[in-house]
């Protein structure tokens, strides 16, 4: 139960943060502490999850606050590299509809 | 008291040195739960010690009376230590009765039982997997026959989810005297929650209408894991329909709505994340498994059913609960007129 989170800020069209592990209730402070700080300025930010194996309701929360915050400031977040156990929870709770996913994993053809 | 003290710990000691007798030694410990119950610092019974040993012994050598005073000074370190626990265990005790008085509170927020409902058999079972639950049901008596049935997760746990949960209840105690569509429930409790939690909060929640004049249930969905319903004229279960964003992430959301129309012996059956998401031998518990689950003790009258269907999960994930779960039956039966 462990999360890495890595920062790259020298993209041009915004910021990325790269996840790696599981997003649960442990976890999901760290990503806060990460990503929210970053969501106040009105830039892009990616978040790419292709390392991420599974995000538990806290982790989504997490989301969803750097969504609202972003909106706030009309700026964008981008989810990256989902996969399809992630994807199946962004659908159910309808968050595919309102956060912005790029590049979804290949395997979930059929979600 | 001290005097006491001391001259009960002078007795024992005396005659135990005198005699070793073991029945002494158990005078002490009796004496040691007595001390600990006055609270008398570590420090002040090594004080009489050392003073009873000084007059059994008048001819100690100086260096062990000086000694004596060295231990004194260790032991009040003790002591400090002593008092900081009996503060903290005292605190301790204040936090747990604040928190037993919070958990009455919140299953005062959850009804005893579902309203009965004619040719309908309702079962649920909400188990909280700490103290405090994030999960919440309701059932809203709109009369004529219609009942209003939720079903609702709160992100996050404890003492913050508990009190959303309340706003969420007084919020559909409002819908008792206007019987509103599942999407006007929706509609009006995501304004409510959308303006009142915190950013990284959310709710998702089933809201559906039984009629039992027609066995139709009318619902719509915020976010809420897809419920199940079993159709007895082919044995299978389906999943319920959702699309829905869940409950506090923007304004002016549409909920759309579903009917479905129960014949003698279907059911719907909804459950919290608790119950998808719980892992058996490492691995998330998978659809199929639970449908098979449910299929074996959906005979049960629907309140035994949830128990049997709860503990048997429970038992698979040997009896680790990661999140709270909630389990709800709602069958057609034969009705009784």
């Amino acid at each position: 139960m462990n999360v890495l989170i890595e920062e790259k800020t020298d993209n041009k069209n915004g910021v990325t943060i790269f996840v790696e592990g599981e997003v649960d209730v442990y976890t999901a402070p760290q990503l806060r502490e990460k990503l929210l700080p970053l969501c106040q300025n009105g830039k892009t930010v990616y978040v790419d999850l292709s390392k991420v194996d599974y995000i538990d309701s806290t982790g989504l929360g997490v989301l969803i606050g750097a969504y609202k915050a972003q909106r706030a400031t009309a700026g964008r977040l981008v989810l990256k590299g989902v996969n399809a156990r992630i994807y199946r929870l962004l659908r159910i709770t309808g968050l595919h509809e309102v956060i912005e996913i790029e590049d979804r994993k290949q395997e979930d053809g059929k979600v | 008291m001290n005097i006491d003290l001391q001259k009960q710990y002078e007795k024992l000691l005396t005659s135990y040195i005198q005699d070793t007798r073991e029945d002494h030694l158990y005078g002490a410990q009796q004496l040691s739960k007595w001390i600990l119950q006055q609270r008398v610092p570590p420090e002040e019974v090594v004080s009489i010690h050392i003073a009873t040993i000084k007059n059994l012994l008048p001819d100690l050598p100086n260096e062990v009376k000086i000694s004596f005073d060295f231990l004194i000074e260790v032991m009040i370190g003790y002591g400090v230590a002593y008092q900081d626990r009996d503060h903290l265990v005292n605190r301790q005790r204040e936090l747990e009765d604040e928190i037993e008085v919070a958990v009455r509170m919140q299953q005062t927020l959850l009804p005893k039982s579902p309203p009965p409902l004619e040719g309908v058999d309702i079962g649920v079972l909400s188990v909280a997997a700490n103290r405090m639950s994030g999960d919440y049901y309701n059932f809203v008596d709109h009369g004529q026959g219609s009942l209003g049935i939720a079903i609702s997760d709160i992100i996050g746990k404890g003492i913050p989810a508990a009190l959303c949960m309340s706003m969420i209840k007084y919020s559909m105690d409002r819908f008792d005297d206007q019987p509103l569509s599942p999407s006007e429930v929706l509609r009006g409790l995501n304004t409510v929650v959308e303006r009142n939690v915190d950013s990284s909060m959310f709710i998702t929640m089933v809201y559906g209408v039984y009629d039992s004049l027609n066995h139709h249930f009318r619902y719509a969905t915020a976010g809420h894991e897809p419920g199940l319903v079993y159709k007895a004229s082919d044995g299978e279960f389906h999943d319920l329909e959702t699309q829905g964003l869940v409950l506090g992430v923007a304004k002016d959301v549409d909920y759309p709505e579903y009917t479905i129309e129960l014949s003698l012996g279907d059911a719907i059956i909804l459950f919290s994340d608790g119950v998808t998401e719980c892992k058996v031998d490492g691995k998330f518990l998978q659809r199929e498994q639970l449908k098979q689950i449910i299929c074996e003790y959906l005979e049960l009258p629907a309140q035994q059913a949830v128990e049997a269907i709860y503990q048997r999960l429970f038992e698979m994930t040997k009896y680790s609960m990661k999140d709270d779960q909630t389990i709800m039956i709602i069958k057609r039966v034969e009705s009784l007129s």
